[in-house]
Order: structure tokens, then C-alpha cells, then sequence
């Protein structure tokens, strides 16, 4: 019998926050940036009200905003931050350092465009540009889902195969600023299912001083990014075992690496992650009435990235309509790119039609969903397959110029 | 209380044998001295600098302290983040960003402002060799006027930035400048430091053999001559007041300068612009010295 809690109408941003008290994170380094103000400004509320017990370091910066968080955690306490878009950017030589360091921090990035031009709104640029840094990347749908798995990341980062940081990735305005019931566990519940963090590993401690990061020459360097491969592929059933864990708890099952929604009799599968994801599912309602047999399999974690999953779900069907809110400029879409690499040399691939759309908060409603898969449905049975990716919902002047023959690739 | 050789002789400090560091470094010589001060209850930040090679390669280590490396711009950010997880434990230890001069006055000078600013419990060092000199020489804003880099072939043409004062405009309760030249005044000004609550920083002027061609067995000479010149002045400001803390009889620029080949060649007319410019300097701290306050 799942654990009771309360139900509030809340944010995405507003349940981050509560997520990060609710983890009792020791140490939140801060530095506002749109969509992302409210968290900061909610775990503010929460330290300085008396409600969380915590330190909340005001930095100058993103850069510093990790590289405290680094030292937090180093020290052996559990350290969180958020930050969005140019934030992210700034943090990127941190990021490294962070996973490099193995050190399990939580992050919620609140997705948003990257400039120039300045532009608030949601995309996934941000993240997935900073796909190899080393993190844990979870994509999300709801406001319960980014509560329930900044908790579940924690356990998943901080268990001694993982030792990865991890970010909660939710789009911009789309969750951050929308309110939504969410329930709110008891502390004593979650105080059950995530312990106090202690560095099973190592940590900066006088007592036991160590020197940390010190010059590696070539025969050392590559074993450590080879652990830090093996700890990051490690990282996949645990997050499917630490869902049911979760679940078992909580009475909430979000999915693990990848949610599935009626894939088993599914000709056509929808690839696509975060809020996407959801206009997804309603498509897949509208697409099945109209006799279409499509199913939905949803990116949640992209690093690491669920391969095996992938494979298995999409072996055999007669195709995959795989949605990317980002764009790997002159290859495709970041999903679409991991998948078929998933794929290849393996027998009963489906083809493949990647569409990159939704840039800088371009709407993406099950509507456009339902376009895609007939649009890539007809490319499949048409075969019609000649571009690696196809550009969707652009202005009518635009799409003329991208269909024209010169910009073949 | 004062320090005396006694004393030091006593600590064993955090720096064993063994190091990767060059013959006559500068910075070794205060990193010895610093940490028999502040002793092994220690955790030590250090961003990219020579300190990094120094240290010794993995899975070795020349520092028997805690030590954390860090990208080159983040060691403020990083020790924050250190003595804030601390002050949650409940613990009390010393943190500590060793730093080179392009790491404090240049890449790193956003997180040491806002860390100073924010008043983090924490002793920010920075050993100045005067350069980037874990680069291969090339100039960084702490190079002095007219000196020769690899970037800066006919001598640089800027003044450098006057970081120990700039950071005491952000009004810590300490601020001292020190010579790996003058030991025990930099030994005490680390006793003093550790004695003190909030942002601490302290400014050392370390002898870089390989970097301004001065001869090896010169480091602690050259390191004095700065001082004794007026070109390097010991001073400390303590909540504001300021002290100079060594008044040596003055000794010709010339002096110092002909002992590195970094100077070489300048004028007599550029020796006496650069005697004019120290001793304005020295002039301005003896005003300053009178003030109740200077920030």
C-alpha cells in the first residue's frame, strides 16, 4: 500500500523546489535566470522562513554556481542547483568537472532557446548541447514527475555504481510556470526512501587528506572516462529499478529509462521527450481512432541513453516518427541520431523519419503530433526517405527554401 | 603573538618531498611556509595553475593537506562551496584557494569578488610569479610595466592591476601583501589570517626563476630586493586600517631589476620612469598608512 501525501496545485518550478528540500540538500548555490527564477527564489523562501536547513550561497554566476556546488559536494554533503539556457552554457567547463570529480549533484535545468537572438522559451538546445558532459540527463512531462524524480535521481546518482551528477530536465514555461496538482510526500517518507548522502567514495577531508584531480598522464587518463562510460551505462537499470522502488513506495511509476504507451500493437512508434511527450499521447488517442495503430515510446532518460530499449521496442515495426525539440546543425535531430544508432546493425530496423521542430517555444501541440506521423507515415510508405531529418512547422517562404533541391543533404 | 623560526621549525607543514616543481620556485617556498601556519587542519583549493604540475602527478602527491584541483577560473566559487558544506557538518577547518596570478587577477577575479563580497570564511592566496608562467611566460594583468613575456616581446605596456587593493575595496577584514624574501612577516601574516573571521586574502610576490631568468640560487634575494626597492611593498589592511608592515632603507630599482633578464635592456630614462612609479606607490601607502580607514 503506497505511501499517502498532499495535494497541491503548484508549478513545475515550485516543485522542483519542494523536491529539494524534501532531498535535504545541505548546500543550494543560486543564480537566477529566466524560466528558472523560482526556484531559486522558492528555496530562498523555504531557507530563510526556517522550513529547509540549508546553505544558500547568492554567487556572481552560473560558473560559480557549479564550481560551488562542486565544492559542496566535495566536502561530502548534498548539493542542488537550477539554472536555464545561457546558464547552462556558462556552467559547461564545470559540468565537466562535476562528473569528471564524481560527484552526485542535482540540477534542474528548466529548458529554454540559447541566443542569440535573447529568447525565453522552451526548447532543448541547452541540454543536449551539453549531452556529453558526463550528467545524467532525465527529460520530463509533468510537475509530479519533476518532484518524484529529482528524488529518484538523487538515489540513482549518489548508489556507488553511479557516482554521476545528474539534471532534471523540464521545459520552460510549458512546466516551470504552469500549475498543476501535484502531491507532495511526507518528509518521513521520502527521509525512508532517500538516506543522508555519504560519499562512498571519497571526499575533502582533513582527517583523511587526499589530493584530487591532480595532472593524469595517457596511461592513467582513459581508464577513469572509461569508468565514468561504465558507471553511466550502470546508471540505466538502476533507474528502472529505483522507478519500481519508488513506485512500490509512492504508489507513482513515471517509467524508468524510456515510458511506454500502447507500443505493443503498434505498427508506428513516436520517439520524443518532455512535454512533447504528452501532446504525444493525446495523438496517439486521435491517430488510433482515425485506425492508425501508432504507440508512443517517451526519451525520459537521455543520458544515459536507453539503447537497449530502443531496440527492442522499435525492432520489427513498419516505422519510427521521431521528434526532436533541438537540432545537431547539418545532422538531425539529437534523438533521432541516438536511435539510430541503436538500430543499426540490427536485423528488422525500421525506417526512420526525425523532425526537428518546437524551437524557441514554438508551439507543439498533439495536433502537430498527429501531422508528423501521417506526414512520416506517408514518407515510409511512400518511400520517400531522402533526408536524414526534415524541418517541421516552419513559415510557408522557409519551408519552400528547405524543400528545394539545393539544400539536400 | 609573533612568530619565530623556532616556531616554524616546530610544524612539519603540508609539503612533502618530492615535488614536480622547478629548481628555486618561488611558490614552493611560501607554500612551505603557509602551511606550517596554518597546519594540517587544512583544505586546500587550487585552480589551473603551476601549482597543478607542482603537486606531482597521479597517483602521486607532494601535499600531505586535502587538496582539491579546480578549472581555472572557479577556486573562490569552489572554496565557498567547501566552507558552506563545512559550516553544515558543523566542523571547523581552514579554506584555502592557492592561486596563481592569472587565476586571481585575470580569469579568476569574478568568483574571488563575489566570494570577498559575499564574506566567505575563507584565505584566498595568491602566489604572484608575475605571469602565466605554467603556460610557457606569456603576460597576465599582474605582469609589471615594461617587463618582458613571450606575448609581450618588447615589454608590456600597462600597469598592472593592483589586486591586493581591489580586493580590499570590498571591505574584508584582511588584506596583506608578502615576499617569499621576508618569511617571517609572511608567516605572520598568515597567523594573523587564520585568527581572523570572514574573507581573508593574501597577496605574495613568489620568485619565478624559469620565467624572468633570474639565477636559481637567487629566489629569496630577488623576493627581497622587490621589497627592499619599494618595487614589492609589504603592507596589511585590517578592517580597513592600513600598516606597512616592513619600512626597509630604500635600495636603487636598478638592483633588483639587473638581477632578471625579464628587465633587460631597459633604458636608464625607463629605470628612472619605473623608480618614479614605485616611489609614488610608496608615498601613497605612507598617505594611506595615516588614515583612520582606507576603505
Amino acid at each position: 500500500m503506497a505511501v499517502e501525501g498532499t495535494w497541491e496545485i503548484i508549478t513545475g518550478n515550485h516543485a522542483a523546489a519542494i523536491a529539494a528540500k524534501l532531498a535535504r540538500v545541505k548546500v543550494v548555490p543560486a543564480y537566477p535566470i529566466t524560466p528558472q527564477t523560482t526556484i531559486v527564489e522558492y528555496i530562498a523562501s523555504f531557507i530563510e522562513s526556517g522550513h529547509m536547513d540549508a546553505e544558500y550561497i547568492r554567487v556572481e554566476s552560473e560558473h560559480s554556481a557549479m564550481a560551488a556546488a562542486i565544492g559542496a559536494s566535495a566536502a561530502g554533503v548534498r548539493a542542488f542547483t537550477a539554472t536555464a539556457s545561457q546558464g547552462l552554457l556558462l556552467m559547461s567547463e564545470v559540468l565537466h568537472w562535476a562528473a569528471g570529480s564524481r560527484l552526485p549533484i542535482g540540477m534542474a535545468v528548466v529548458n529554454r532557446a540559447v541566443g542569440p537572438p535573447w529568447n525565453i522559451h522552451v526548447d532543448h538546445q541547452d541540454a543536449m548541447s551539453q549531452r556529453d558532459t558526463g550528467w545524467l540527463q532525465v527529460y520530463i512531462s509533468s510537475n509530479q514527475e519533476v518532484l518524484d524524480t529529482i528524488l529518484m535521481m538523487y538515489k540513482v546518482a549518489e548508489h556507488p555504481d553511479v557516482l554521476l551528477p545528474f539534471m532534471v530536465c523540464l521545459d520552460g514555461f510549458v512546466l516551470s510556470h504552469t500549475y498543476m496538482p501535484v502531491n507532495v510526500p511526507r518528509q518521513e517518507d521520502v527521509d525512508e526512501f532517500l538516506p543522508e548522502y555519504s560519499p562512498p567514495h571519497w571526499k575533502l577531508d582533513p582527517e583523511n587528506p587526499i589530493t584530487f584531480g591532480n595532472l593524469a598522464l595517457p596511461d592513467e587518463y582513459q581508464e577513469m572516462r572509461w569508468s565514468m562510460d561504465l558507471s553511466m551505462r550502470r546508471a540505466l537499470d538502476l533507474i528502472e529499478d529505483v522507478a519500481e522502488e519508488f513506485f512500490q513506495k509512492f504508489g507513482r511509476y513515471h517509467g524508468g529509462a524510456t515510458w511506454k504507451y500502447k507500443v505493443e500493437d503498434a505498427d508506428y512508434i513516436i520517439v520524443t521527450a518532455g512535454t512533447m511527450a504528452s501532446e504525444a499521447e493525446v495523438a496517439v488517442d486521435e491517430l488510433r481512432e482515425e485506425g492508425m495503430k501508432v504507440g508512443l515510446l517517451k526519451v525520459r532518460a537521455f543520458r544515459p541513453f536507453p539503447h537497449r530499449d530502443m531496440a527492442e521496442v522499435l525492432q520489427d515495426r513498419k516505422g519510427a516518427i521521431i521528434i526532436d525539440r533541438s537540432i545537431a546543425f547539418s545532422s538531425g535531430g539529437p534523438i533521432g541520431i541516438e536511435v539510430r544508432s541503436s538500430l543499426y546493425n540490427r536485423s528488422g530496423s525500421p525506417p526512420i523519419v526525425n523532425y526537428v521542430t518546437g524551437l524557441g517555444g514554438r508551439d507543439v501541440t498533439y495536433e502537430d503530433i498527429v501531422k508528423m506521423t501521417k506526414d512520416g507515415i506517408g514518407r515510409i510508405t511512400s518511400d520517400r526517405l531522402g533526408r536524414p531529418y526534415y524541418w517541421y512547422k516552419l513559415k510557408p517562404e522557409y519551408e519552400k527554401i528547405e524543400l528545394s533541391e539545393e539544400v539536400r543533404l | 603573538m609573533t612568530l619565530t623560526i623556532h616556531d616554524l621549525r616546530k610544524e612539519s607543514g603540508s609539503y612533502l618531498p618530492g615535488s614536480a616543481a622547478c629548481p628555486g620556485c618561488g611558490a614552493t617556498l611560501a607554500f612551505r611556509i603557509a602551511s606550517r601556519v596554518l597546519g594540517p587542519n587544512t583544505i586546500y583549493v587550487v585552480p589551473a595553475s603551476c601549482f597543478s604540475v607542482i603537486q606531482s602527478p597521479f597517483p602521486k602527491s607532494a601535499i600531505s593537506a586535502p587538496l582539491y584541483n579546480i578549472a581555472f577560473p572557479a577556486a573562490a566559487a569552489t572554496a565557498s562551496g567547501v566552507y558552506r558544506a563545512y559550516k553544515m557538518i558543523g566542523r571547523n577547518v581552514n579554506v584555502v584557494v592557492w592561486a596563481g596570478d592569472g587565476g586571481t587577477v585575470d580569469i579568476g577575479i569574478q568568483a574571488l569578488s563575489g566570494a570577498a563580497e559575499r564574506g566567505e570564511d575563507i584565505i584566498y592566496v595568491c602566489y604572484d610569479n608575475e605571469a602565466y608562467m605554467n603556460t610557457g611566460i606569456q603576460r597576465s594583468g599582474a605582469t609589471p610595466l615594461m617587463a618582458w613575456t613571450k606575448t609581450t616581446p618588447t615589454g608590456k605596456r600597462e600597469m598592472p592591476k593592483d589586486m591586493p587593493m581591489i580586493v580590499a575595496a570590498h571591505r574584508v577584514p584582511y588584506v596583506a601583501t608578502a615576499s617569499v624574501g621576508y618569511p617571517f612577516d609572511l608567516a605572520n601574516k598568515f597567523e594573523k589570517a587564520k585568527r581572523i573571521k570572514g574573507f581573508r586574502y593574501i597577496h605574495i610576490f613568489s620568485t619565478c626563476p624559469p620565467g624572468w631568468n633570474s639565477p636559481v640560487s637567487k629566489t629569496a634575494e630577488v623576493a627581497k630586493l622587490a621589497v627592499d626597492t619599494y618595487f614589492w611593498p609589504l603592507y596589511e589592511i585590517e578592517n580597513g586600517k592600513l600598516r606597512i608592515t616592513v619600512k626597509p632603507r630604500k635600495r636603487p630599482l636598478k638592483e633588483f631589476l639587473e638581477l632578471q633578464d625579464r628587465f633587460r635592456g631597459l633604458s636608464d630614462e625607463e629605470i628612472e620612469e619605473l623608480e618614479k612609479i614605485v616611489m609614488e606607490k610608496w608615498n601613497f601607502l605612507l598617505h594611506l598608512e595615516k588614515s583612520e580607514r582606507v576603505f
